[in-house]
C-alpha cells in the first residue's frame, strides 16, 4: 500500500496539481481556501514552477487564460465570491476551448456572506457561470483523498475535452485533515496543435479567441461545443450509490452532505428504515441514470444540502418527478447534522412530507 | 536599392479599420519591429477589445483575443508559460487599457512584467461609435458626453504614462504619436525600444501612441491629424516619462 500522509484538503488540492504536472497558479487570497495559495507560494518557487499573487481574481483567471493558450497545465482557487468575479473568464475560456482547472472551495452568500461551509454555489458551477451557452466539468469530492484524486482527473478532463474543470468543494472539505495517498497513475497529456507557443516560421499562426461576428460561425462552434459535450456526459459520468438497491427511500448528496447522510443512513437501517444513498461525483454531467433506476423502487427521494435547494432540481430532473423529492438542508454556512438528516429520513417514512 | 514592401509579421489581408484611422500605421510599426527583430516565430500578440479586436487576423505571428482590459494579465500568463521563448505584446485602447483594465495595467507595470504594450489613445470609444474615453478631452463633445466633456461631472482625462512614470516598477514609458512622417519615424524607433528591452529582459515597457478617429471626431482624416497636433499634444506631451536603463547609466 501506497505511503499515506495527513493532509488538509487545499493542501492535498496543491499537491496533487503539482503531482498532475501543473506549474503555474494563479490566486487571490480569500477564506476558505488560503491554504491552497500558501502551499503554491512554498513549493513552486523550488520546483521552477510560478506562483503569482494576482491583484484580482479578475486578473488570476486571465492569466490562466494566458498560460491555457500555451497548452500548459494551470490552475486558480478561490471561495464563492471570488468565482463570481472569475465569471468572465470561465465563459472566456469556453468560448476560446480551453483547458483549466479552478477550484471553488464554497462559503455561504450570497453577496460577501460568511465564511463557513456552503453548497450554493451548484448552479453557478453547474450551470456554467459566466454568460453564454457553456458547460464545466465540475467535480464534487466527498473526501480529503478525493480532494486530491480529483484534482488530477480534473487536469486529465481538461485536457482531454479541451474544456475547465471545475473542483466544488465547500470549507469542510477544505480545512479538514485526512490521510491521502499521492501515488496515482497518470494518463499521458494529449497533443495541443492548437497552442499559441510561437509559430517557430513553421506553421500558419494559431489564434485563441472567442469572437465569431458571423452568427452561423458562432452558432456551429456552440453546436460542436454541445456534441462534445455529449461525449463527455456518455463517458466522464462519476457517482458511488450505497445501498440503494432495496431502497424504499433515496437521499440524493455529494461532498460534505453526503458524509452526514451516510451516517443517517446507517442509522435509519439499523431502525428497519430501507434507506440508501446517490452520491454524484461529477456534479455536470449530472449522473441521471442512477436516479431514473433508483425511481423504478423508490418512493421518495431527499435531496440533502448545504443551500436552499440547487441540486434537488437536477434529482426532479433525472427522475422526471416521477417520485416526490424533498428537501432535508442547511444554508449560510450550517451544516446538517446526522440526526437532522435521519429526521427527515423518518418524516418521509412515516409518510409525511418534510 | 530598397524596395518598399510589406513587413513579413503583418499578413496581406486588407483591415477592416476607417478611412484615416492610424490603427494601420501602427500595425505596420509593430510588425517593422518584430521583423527587424527576427522573432515573428516567438511572438505571441494579445489582442484587446475594442477597434484593434481582430488584430489576430492582422499579425503573422500566433495571436490571442483577450476579454476587455484583460490582455496585461493573459500577458503575464503567456510570458510567464515561457519566459526564456516567448515574446509577448499586447495592443490596447484607451478604454481597454485606462478604463476597464486599470488594474491589470497598474499591476503589470508594478510587477515590471516583461511584455511590451502598445497603447492606442485616441480619446474615444471608436468601436461601439464614438463615447466618451478615460482619455477624451475637456469639452470634448462624444456620445456619451454630448454636451462636451464636463469636468465637474465626470472627472479628467488620465495621463497614462505620467501616473505610470510614480511606480518604481516600470522599465519604458514613452508617448509618440503619428500624425506626420517625423513622428511616424520617431514612433517606430520608440516601439523597437519596447520590444528591444523585453528582449534583454529589461521589463515592462509601454508606448502610448496618440492616434487619430476621422470617423468618431466628426472630422475629415486630415484634419484629424491636425486636432493631434492641436489639441491632445498640448494635453498629452510626447517624450520619454520613464527609462530606467538610461536613469542607471546617468547615476553611474
Amino acid at each position: 500500500m501506497a505511503d499515506k500522509v495527513l493532509m488538509k484538503g487545499n493542501e492535498a488540492i496543491a499537491e496533487a496539481a503539482i503531482h498532475a504536472g501543473c506549474r503555474h497558479y494563479f490566486g487571490y487570497p480569500i477564506t476558505p481556501q488560503t491554504e491552497v495559495a500558501a502551499y503554491m507560494a512554498k513549493v513552486m518557487p523550488k520546483i521552477g514552477g510560478t506562483f503569482l499573487q494576482a491583484e484580482s481574481e479578475i486578473a488570476a483567471i486571465n492569466m490562466v487564460y494566458g498560460v491555457a493558450s500555451c497548452g500548459l497545465r494551470v490552475m486558480t482557487s478561490s471561495s464563492s465570491p471570488g468565482i463570481s468575479l472569475k465569471g468572465e473568464g470561465l465563459s472566456y475560456l469556453a468560448g476560446s476551448d480551453l483547458p483549466a482547472l479552478v477550484v471553488n472551495v464554497q462559503r455561504g452568500g450570497p453577496g460577501l456572506g460568511g465564511i463557513q461551509p456552503s453548497q450554493s454555489d451548484y448552479f453557478q458551477a453547474t450551470r456554467g457561470g459566466g454568460h453564454g451557452d457553456y458547460h464545466m466539468i465540475v467535480l464534487a469530492p466527498s473526501s480529503v483523498q478525493e480532494m486530491a484524486e480529483l484534482t488530477v482527473k480534473g487536469f486529465e478532463l481538461a485536457d482531454k475535452y479541451r474544456m475547465t474543470a471545475m473542483i466544488l468543494a465547500d470549507g469542510t472539505m477544505g480545512q479538514m485533515m485526512e490521510p491521502v495517498s499521492l501515488d496515482f497513475e497518470l494518463e499521458p497529456v494529449p497533443e495541443k496543435p492548437w497552442a499559441t507557443t510561437g509559430t517557430k516560421m513553421a506553421r500558419e499562426h494559431n489564434i485563441v479567441n472567442s469572437l465569431y461576428l458571423k452568427p452561423d460561425e458562432l452558432e456551429k462552434g456552440n453546436f460542436d461545443r454541445y456534441e462534445r459535450y455529449k461525449i463527455v456526459e456518455a463517458n466522464e459520468t462519476r457517482y458511488e450509490e450505497y445501498l440503494t438497491n432495496d431502497a424504499d427511500i433515496v437521499i440524493a448528496a455529494f461532498g460534505i452532505a453526503a458524509r452526514v447522510s451516510r451516517n443517517a443512513v446507517n442509522e435509519a437501517r439499523r431502525l428497519g428504515i430501507k434507506v440508501g444513498m446517490i452520491r454524484p461525483i461529477t456534479l455536470w454531467p449530472f449522473p441521471k441514470a442512477p436516479f431514473e433506476k433508483a425511481a423504478e423502487h423508490a418512493k421518495a427521494f431527499i435531496s440533502v444540502e448545504l443551500s436552499m435547494g440547487q441540486m434537488i432540481e437536477d434529482v426532479e430532473l433525472a427522475t422526471k418527478c416521477r417520485v416526490p423529492v424533498s428537501l432535508c438542508n442547511r444554508a449560510g454556512g450550517m451544516i446538517p447534522s446526522p440526526a437532522q438528516v435521519l429526521d427527515c429520513i423518518k418524516k418521509i417514512a412515516n409518510g409525511g412530507n418534510n | 536599392m530598397v524596395v518598399f514592401d510589406k513587413p513579413h509579421a503583418l499578413l496581406d489581408v486588407p483591415l477592416h479599420y476607417c478611412p484615416g484611422c492610424t490603427h494601420g500605421i501602427i500595425h505596420r510599426l509593430v510588425a517593422e519591429a518584430i521583423d527587424e527583430l527576427g522573432i515573428e516565430g516567438k511572438t505571441i500578440g494579445v489582442a484587446p477589445v475594442g477597434c484593434s479586436v481582430m488584430a489576430y487576423d492582422y499579425f503573422a505571428c500566433d495571436m490571442i483575443e483577450a476579454a476587455h482590459g484583460r490582455a496585461p494579465a493573459v500577458a503575464t500568463g503567456v510570458k510567464r508559460a515561457d519566459p526564456e521563448n516567448h515574446i509577448v505584446f499586447t495592443y490596447q485602447g484607451d478604454g481597454d487599457l485606462a478604463s476597464i483594465g486599470m488594474a491589470e495595467t497598474v499591476h503589470a507595470a508594478a510587477r515590471n512584467e516583461n511584455i511590451t504594450v502598445i497603447f492606442i489613445n485616441n480619446a474615444i470609444y471608436g468601436m461601439t461609435g464614438g463615447q466618451m474615453a478615460p482619455t477624451s478631452l475637456p469639452g470634448q463633445v462624444t456620445q456619451t458626453s454630448p454636451y462636451g466633456r464636463d469636468p465637474k461631472l465626470c472627472g479628467y482625462p488620465i495621463k497614462v504614462c505620467e501616473m505610470l512614470s510614480e511606480l518604481e516598477g516600470p522599465e519604458y514609458l514613452e508617448r509618440v504619436t503619428v500624425n506626420n512622417v517625423k513622428n511616424v519615424r520617431n514612433a517606430k524607433r520608440a516601439i523597437l525600444k519596447a520590444f528591444k528591452n523585453q528582449i534583454e529582459g529589461k521589463g515592462f515597457s509601454l508606448i502610448e501612441v496618440l492616434s487619430s478617429c476621422p470617423t468618431n471626431w466628426g472630422m475629415t482624416p486630415s484634419n484629424a491629424l491636425k486636432w493631434i497636433d492641436e489639441k491632445m499634444i498640448p494635453y498629452y506631451p510626447l517624450g520619454v516619462y520613464k527609462d530606467r536603463s538610461a536613469e542607471k547609466e546617468v547615476n553611474k
